[in-house]
């Protein structure tokens, strides 16, 4: 079940993006947030920026992973009308629009009352990779590692500071595409400092066999984007773009995304 | 008694329950669950543990709780006999603290200094903050700002005890929210602080690990009602909020095949209308709060938000066992209204003069329905899970006992 079987899309975005810079800029949108059109131009405004991998993030009620500027676009999303065809609808069109590989990050509940089987085929269907899920760990995971093999997505499982060498295995055989390491022990929104933890846990994912590991969890300036891929393959970037999306629409978000980019086109020392 | 630990067909280990349970959190959770599950595994054969506890239940809480027999009451329910397993007289009010003073020593047991908690009620928080209080814990409670309204007392009660109670804004403002944000402060937080959980809902070892701190009702209940009609009840009665007091009281009787099991849900305005909590009787299986269970939720999986007069009631989600107990047909799930209970409390205040919980009024409804359908032969066991203290305010506007001039002057 390790990645490598089939040629996932994510992973060979984000190798050739380490061989050409420093390394891969994924940066996450939710659909809805302010309004589907919007989201859909700002996921595709993202990745003309420069975001090598989209994540498409999809509204959820009870989004426990998720500090309060993400808490909120998708409460608004909520609250605007966003039912789960929109999301199918959104990548379908970002997909018809961008290179750039994207990604659904759901929670799992709502894929588990889609169905795990319709909801891999219309992932398919509208062109998406796979799926990041933060609320469901390998230990849970059987039917959509089945789904995902017989419908050739990508999986993205966390890791954490606190997930113990078996854990990390799990993690890695599980993952598709990449694994999410989890920079520091919290949820969503931009931090001061990335917790030294995340490069400590990056090396620590290397030795179970991790090919690709980025980055997530208060990622905000192009000079964290810069550091982790110092020796990360990939930065994940998410609140900060929201907020930017938020506070000055699709131009303050073209601004920012192209800004986070450029912390990809340094590289680090010794590489 | 039949008090033992294994497994038997209705009684189960955990982390699942027939299809139901498990562990769907974030990965940073994980090692603090893993650990959790340790130390219980270890604190609940440890007779030093055992033995802390048992004092803590009969010095502090006042354990064993009383059986009352209610013959004015029991009138009105077809003149069934009728049993009351009076929690209500714990320390702090309701059959929370049970639960609570267990999960304080095992925080003290792995050597974390503060605890933090979810409250509806209140009750849960108040006994959450009682238990920091007494070892000398930092205490957060996070509590739906609609709760913080109609529970304002017992938001005082927790700040007196010291505890930080934090009005959670998100989402629909209430138990659900409340759990969310308690769940965040734990990811940010885990190597210092200790969730403690105060129902049977949640991810493994939550569920399991609050039955066996809960089954003290029924198996106290079970030995007490032996010695008083030398025979087990017809049937057991509890309201169902996560499920916490209704699995405390059926699991001494899982293995008994007479008894009939049976939980109450809120059905708040009515099951036929949008403003309800009957997880059960009208949910379907999903994923709340890290466990599979039934759900109130819309065709896409979006959490559907509850409707109850008792804020301890008023939740979409309910424990895992209980949807496996329902499966099973191993107990029977019904729905009480907000209307329903609230004569049900009146009744029993006016019958027996104890005034309940309007959550522990729900099984008190449901009982009197249950007694009229049994007959008088029957015998039925009802844990009151709560008193009604906390509740004034609501029974004062219900039934119209404020006296507007008076409150003014
Ligand atoms: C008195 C009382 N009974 C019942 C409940 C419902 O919880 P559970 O279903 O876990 O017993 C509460 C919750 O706050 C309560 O305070």
């Amino acid at each position: 079940m390790t990645a490598g079987t089939a040629v996932s899309p994510v992973e060979a975005r984000i190798r050739a993006a380490n061989t050409e810079r420093a390394g891969a800029f994924v940066g996450y949108l939710p659909v809805g947030f302010p309004d589907l059109a919007t989201s859909i131009a700002g996921a595709i405004a993202l990745a003309e920026a420069g975001a090598d991998v989209i994540e498409l993030g999809l509204p959820y009620s009870d989004p426990v992973m998720d500090g309060p500027v993400i808490q909120r676009a998708t409460q608004a999303a909520l609250a605007g009308g966003f039912r789960l065809r929109h999301a199918f609808e959104a990548l379908r069109e970002i997909t018809a629009a961008v290179d750039a590989p994207v990604l659904l990050m759901t929670y799992w509940n709502p894929v588990l009352a889609y169905g795990v089987e319709r909801f891999a085929d219309d992932v398919v269907a509208a062109g998406g990779a796979g799926l990041i899920t933060p609320d469901l760990i390998p230990d849970e995971a059987a039917e959509w590692l089945a789904a995902s093999d017989t419908h050739g997505l990508d999986r993205v499982f966390l890791a954490a500071p606190t997930s113990s060498d078996t854990r990390l295995d799990a993690a890695v055989a599980a993952s598709r595409g990449f694994v999410y390491t989890v920079s520091t022990m919290g949820i969503t929104g931009a931090r001061a400092d990335v917790d030294s933890a995340a490069r400590t846990l990056v090396a620590r994912l290397r030795e179970h066999g991790a090919t690709n590991a980025c980055v997530g969890l208060g990622v905000s300036t192009a000079a964290q984007v810069a550091e982790i891929l110092g020796y990360a393959d990939g930065a994940i970037v998410g609140s900060a773009l929201v907020a930017a999306l938020a506070d000055g629409g699709l131009d303050r978000l073209t601004d920012v995304a192209r800004d986070l980019a450029s912390g990809t086109a340094v590289l680090p020392a010794g590489r | 008694m039949s008090t033992t630990d294994a497994s038997t067909r209705y009684s189960q280990p955990g982390p699942y329950f027939g299809a139901y349970g498990g562990r769907y959190v974030p990965e940073p959770l994980v090692a603090a669950l893993d650990e959790l599950s340790a130390a219980w595994e270890h604190a609940k054969t440890d007779p030093v543990f055992q033995t802390e506890l048992a004092d803590l239940h009969r010095n502090y809480t006042g354990r064993p709780s009383p059986l009352t027999e209610v013959a004015r009451f029991a009138a009105h329910a077809g003149e069934a006999r009728i049993f009351l397993k009076r929690e209500d007289l714990n320390h702090t009010g309701s059959h929370k603290i049970n639960n609570v003073l267990g999960q304080a020593l095992l925080t003290r047991r792995v050597g974390k200094r503060r605890v933090i908690a979810e409250t509806g009620a209140g009750q849960h928080g108040v006994a959450t903050a009682t238990a920091a209080a007494l070892f000398g814990l930092d205490c957060t409670i996070y509590m739906g700002e609609i709760d913080t309204e109609r529970q304002a007392l017992n938001v005082a009660r927790m700040r007196l005890l010291g505890a930080e109670v934090v009005a959670v804004k998100a989402g629909s403002r209430t138990l659900k929210d409340a759990i969310n944000e308690a769940m965040r402060d734990w990811v940010t937080n885990v190597a210092t602080t200790n969730y403690v959980f105060g129902t049977v809902a949640g991810p493994h070892p939550f569920p399991a690990m609050v039955r066996d701190l809960q089954r003290i009702i029924g198996d106290e209940a079970r030995a007490q009602l032996l010695e008083r009609t030398g025979s087990l009840p017809d049937a057991v009665c509890a309201c169902v909020g996560g499920g916490s007091n209704a699995i405390g009281i059926f699991t001494a009787f899982l293995d008994d095949p007479g008894v009939a099991l049976y939980g109450f849900e809120a059905a708040g305005e009515g099951v036929d209308t949008p403003r309800h909590a009957a997880t059960i009787g009208k949910g379907r299986p999903g994923v709340l709060h890290g466990a599979r269970s039934y759900l109130l939720q819309d065709e896409d999986g979006q959490t559907q938000e509850s409707h109850s007069i008792s804020a301890g009631l008023d939740y979409p989600g309910v424990g895992p066992e209980h949807a496996f107990l329902a499966d099973a047909g191993r107990a029977t799930y019904r729905a009480v209204t907000d209307a329903a209970a609230m004569e049900a409390l009146r009744l029993l205040s006016r019958t027996e003069g104890i005034i309940p919980a309007i959550e522990s009024a729900h099984a008190l409804a449901g009982a009197l329905e249950l007694g009229r359908e049994l007959g008088p032969s029957a015998t039925i066991l009802i844990n009151l899970s709560g008193r009604g203290d906390k509740d004034m305010v609501t029974a004062g506007e219900w039934f119209d006992l404020i006296d507007r001039d008076a409150a003014q002057s």
